[in-house]
């Protein structure tokens, strides 16, 4: 069920009425059964793992939860006659315990991801290393469908057990409570990474009927599907034709590709968040912003503050801050800095674990080598910037036109061109594609194609252009207006008039510019008459 | 003070409602095709509803090897019978036999009139093709019945509910007939009949591809059934027929099976290829469009034909003594040579040349 | 507190730590900045700070990461 189907408006429907006219205390059950509804829509065979998941998650958070309960009880019942050292020894034992629980869920819910995403990939590899050494046979595997939002929900829960295990939150005692934690239907397909001390603060309700919330929320709704059906949506078909012949579209099509994927891609994503958050909101649930205008950042490192935020912080709070502080770590910082000196041995453990962080980043996006490049691509550019970091102040300090904001709209500018560079990687599995691409960027003679009417044959229009080309100067124009806060407030304070011109136009811009249904197209009509 | 801000809201309430249904609807009258000057077939269905008697003695069924070969003002002129067409282009059985129960809300026939044809197909083939059929039907059961038995994989049901989710970007293809056409709309056929004079003979017309298999789905024959059962439970006679279109081509394998079927249930059944000659059918003359259809000279000696037919062998009787109707079919009679004579002048030819009247007719 | 503001000091020679109160909150100090500052501040004190206390509360002004310094050993 797509949150641009039909099925999906007559679903939301169905629940909003339910939701509101039900006693409140079955608001948050009801959002369970919808959302395994929801989930179960998609594919029956993906509920299994969705279960195997979230019980293994809720086992292991009883046990650490009820281990610290069971331990912080002990220490006050025996403060007195312990010495420090037995309460360290039993601090010890517990902790044990706990990490035992922490390395079972670990290993199912992990387990599962790498095993249904994984394991076509690493087979291939293998096997791809095994023909070199000579090796002719075959290695087979029954490639498993991925089931939806597996990456978004599995680390949702690992997420969330770490915290039980940091003492961060307490653990869920009602299973049920913690299934529609990880199953709640808004964010079920493509997150955000919702942590459970978030989430779960509004997730359980009450919430009594409030029409402001509920209408703030259906307008965020709004909004993003104006990005998804009237933008993306339309974009995708030119994307989809560029990707499609790589052998046809290189040279000067390279960065037109780049662009238009660029531009389906926040679209797309940002908003299917808006409608994913506007939908929590409307249900009077709080979901964490995902975004913070990201093609405003001055550098990639900032890009990656303000883009997909929930996944960025996860892989900052659970992987690079455990390994940069890990004993192993200190100690091997310790040993760098003996053996390459102050400055070099410094850094080396910080290139260790964020190196170790965009290779996960890279897996996490998708199991072939374009992403794991990607990642690590965005890993290089980091490192070496802040290396460069020196460079740069005395260059700020030096040239003083260059603090003033027309070197920050080309620091933008430059970020911005990075990121479409990056991600054009998401587009081909293929390595050599992608580097056969960007090669012939530089011996194109192609360039012509950008006015001589060769876009047109991408599928899409001159007016289908005009669309989006206006799109895109809405979304700066309301990016630059929310740089001093909410956009739906500002409306809101309009007149009521004007408030309803806005929003019933924005209705009717995605009911007839949107790009759903089978689109009207006069050439089917004229047909061989019989 | 509570009491007020209630009283305030609901006004602006009832007023945005209000403008937002009216401007939907108005929004779709505009982005639904009208067929008045392209592809008019497209707006047959919906005509049949604005007739005022509708108490027809012979309506058709099926697809345009129904609409483009009878002249309905033929029948009426020479026999007295009172027909109409309900055909449509690539009409599905499916959607024949819904046709048909629509039909019968309003009226019953004595004679139903089916083209075999569409028996070739199992399911429907096209959401064009289909919008055709469907959307001019009024909301009934009947209508219901037909979308959900029509509906291809990627069609929804709400997209006929509101059509506008359909033709939301047919905006940019707007033209002034959308506007002139937005409340109110023209004929355009001749009791479903569609008109062209102009000539094309047969040349070359192509055999049959050999085919796997030439027997009639399932789906198909389950229509046929239920529209012969249909037919004898209401006392209705019902005539199948296969017009004498060159092409599709009609495979000796279907026709036998026809012939089966027709002899089980014992209903008449005509095929027109086979009798084209006796009729007088002349295929460098009677065709526009190289043997695919009738024009208006060879509809109308098939016509005459089925009205001799109708009459000595189904036993129809002459209704030219309505006077109501005979006022009526004035009209229609004005209408159709008017449209004729336009037909003549557009493509370049005389009527005399062109048409041949009762006397030299061939039988 | 001294040697905590040296720490400080040498990793933003450009920022007055005894003022700021929202050094996380503002990105004044990044993820990189906190990996570099536990391991001075481990060596400094023989503390350890372990994934579970970074969080900004404790990390949003100089006086709150002495408070975390002092709550570790007296813990330890």
């Amino acid at each position: 069920m797509l949150f641009t189907s039909y099925e999906f408006f007559g679903f939301v429907v169905v629940l909003f009425l339910a939701y509101y006219l039900l006693p409140k205390q079955c608001q948050w059950p009801l959002l369970l059964a919808a959302s395994y509804l929801f989930y179960a829509a998609a594919g029956p065979q993906f509920l299994p793992y969705l279960l195997a998941t979230t019980a293994a998650t809720y086992l292991a958070g009883r046990g650490v939860g009820r281990n610290l309960a069971r331990q912080s009880a002990y220490l006050k019942e025996h403060k007195a006659e312990l010495s420090k050292e037995e309460k360290k020894a039993y601090k010890d034992r517990q902790k044990r315990i706990r990490l035992r629980w922490v390395a079972f869920c670990l290993l199912v819910d992990l387990g599962i991801l790498v095993v249904v995403k994984y394991t076509g990939f690493l087979l291939s590899n293998v096997s791809g290393a095994l023909s070199l050494l000579g090796w002719t046979g075959e290695l087979s595997f029954v490639s498993l469908a991925l089931p939806l939002g597996i990456s978004f929900y599995t680390f949702q829960a690992v997420g969330y057990l770490i915290d039980v295990y940091r003492g961060t939150v307490p653990a869920e005692e009602n299973p049920f409570k913690l299934a529609l934690f990880l199953s709640f239907f808004p964010q079920l397909i493509q997150g955000p990474i919702s942590r459970f001390g978030d989430l779960s603060k509004t997730l359980y309700g009450p919430h009594p009927f409030d029409r402001h919330t509920l209408a703030l929320g259906l307008q965020r709704v709004l909004w993003g599907y104006f990005k998804k059906m009237v933008l993306a949506d339309r974009v995708i078909v030119a994307v989809t034709t560029l990707i499609g012949e790589p052998g046809t579209y290189a040279g000067a099509w390279v960065p037109v590709g780049m662009l238009l994927y660029t531009f389906q891609l926040y679209a797309d994503f940002t908003g299917g968040i808006d409608i994913t958050i506007g939908l929590a909101q409307a249900l009077g649930i709080h979901v964490e912003e995902n975004f913070n205008r990201p093609y405003f950042s001055k550098s990639l490192k900032e890009y990656w503050r303000r883009w997909h935020i929930s996944m960025c912080s996860w892989f900052r709070d659970y992987l690079f801050y455990p390994l940069s502080v890990s004993k192993a770590m200190q100690r091997f910082t310790k040993f760098s800095r003996g053996r390459f000196g102050e400055h070099v041995g410094r850094r080396l453990p910080v290139y260790v674990s964020t190196f170790t962080v965009w290779l996960a980043t890279g897996i996490w996006h998708g199991a072939s080598w374009n992403f794991i490049v990607w990642g690590l691509l965005n890993w290089a550019i980091m490192m070496v910037s802040e290396e460069l970091e020196p460079l740069y102040e005395r260059f700020h300090s030096r040239f003083s036109w260059s603090n003033g904001r027309g070197w920050q709209a080309v620091q933008v500018l430059r970020t911005f061109g990075l990121v479409c560079v990056l991600n054009y990687f998401d587009c081909f599995s293929s390595l050599g594609t992608i580097l056969g691409l960007f090669a012939s960027l530089f011996t194109a003679s192609n360039w012509s194609i950008l006015w001589d009417g060769s876009l047109l044959e991408l599928g899409l229009t001159g007016l289908d252009y005009g669309i989006l080309a206006v799109g895109a100067a809405v979304l700066l124009g309301v990016s630059l207006v929310q740089r001093s806060g909410s956009v739906r407030a500002k409306v809101g304070a309009l007149p009521y008039p004007a408030r309803f011109v806005v929003w019933y136009g924005l209705f009717l811009v995605v009911l007839l510019m949107g790009a759903y249904g089978i689109g009207y197209d006069a050439s089917q009509f004229i047909y061989n008459q019989f | 003070m509570e009491q007020n801000a209630k009283k305030r809201v609901w006004p602006k309430v009832v007023l945005s409602a209000a403008l937002v249904v009216g401007s939907l609807f108005l929004l779709q009258r505009l982005l639904v095709p009208k067929y008045v000057d392209d592809i008019i077939e497209g707006a047959f269905i919906a005509e049949y509803y604005r007739e005022e008697r509708k108490d027809f003695d012979v309506v058709f069924v099926g697809d345009c090897e129904v609409y483009e070969n009878f002249s309905p003002v033929v029948l009426w002129e020479d026999y007295g019978i009172h027909s109409y067409i309900r055909g449509s282009a690539d009409q599905y059985i499916w959607q024949s036999y819904y046709l048909l129960e629509d039909t019968l809300r309003y009226e019953k026939p004595d004679v139903v009139i089916f083209n075999v044809l569409s028996l070739q197909y199992n399911e429907s083939q096209s959401e064009a093709y289909n919008r055709m059929s469907l959307e001019g039907m009024e909301w009934s059961p009947a209508k219901v019945k037909a979308i959900l038995a029509s509906m291809t994989e990627e069609e929804h049901f709400l997209d006929y509910v509101f059509p506008i989710l359909r033709y939301h970007s047919r905006w940019s293809q707007l033209t002034p007939a959308d506007v002139e056409y937005l409340f109110t709309t023209k004929t355009v056929s001749h009791n479903g009949y569609y008109m062209r004079v102009d000539v094309r003979p047969a040349e070359n017309v192509p055999g049959g591809r050999v085919l796997a298999d030439y027997r009639f789905g399932d789906n198909a024959w389950k229509y046929l059934e239920m529209m012969a059962d249909l037919c004898e439970r209401e006392g209705i006679q019902l005539l199948l027929i296969k017009a004498p279109s060159l092409y599709p081509y009609w495979y000796d394998e279907w026709e036998a099976q026809v012939e089966d079927f027709a002899r089980e249930r014992g209903l008449p059944y005509l095929n027109f290829l086979e009798l084209a000659e006796e009729i007088g059918i002349d295929y460098q003359t009677d065709t526009y469009d190289a043997g695919l259809h009738m024009n208006l000279s060879g509809a109308e000696k098939l016509s005459r034909w089925l009205g001799n037919y109708l009459t000595e062998e189904l036993g129809l009787t002459d209704r030219r003594d309505d006077p109501e109707l005979q006022a009526i079919w004035a009209e229609k009679i004005a209408a159709y040579e008017a449209d004729a004579q336009a037909q003549y002048e557009y493509y370049g030819m005389t009527e005399a040349d062109s048409r041949p009247t009762d006397a030299g007719e061939g039988i | 507190m001294e040697e905590l503001l040296n720490i400080l000091n040498e990793l933003h020679p450009d920022v007055d730590f005894t003022t700021q109160e929202n050094l996380i909150d503002d990105m004044i100090l990044d993820s990189l900045d906190i990996v570099s500052l536990i391991s001075e501040i481990s060596e400094v004190f023989d503390v350890t700070i372990t994934a579970k206390d970074i969080v900004p509360d404790n990390f949003n002004s100089a006086k709150a990461l002495y408070e975390l310094i002092q709550r570790l050993e007296d813990e330890g």
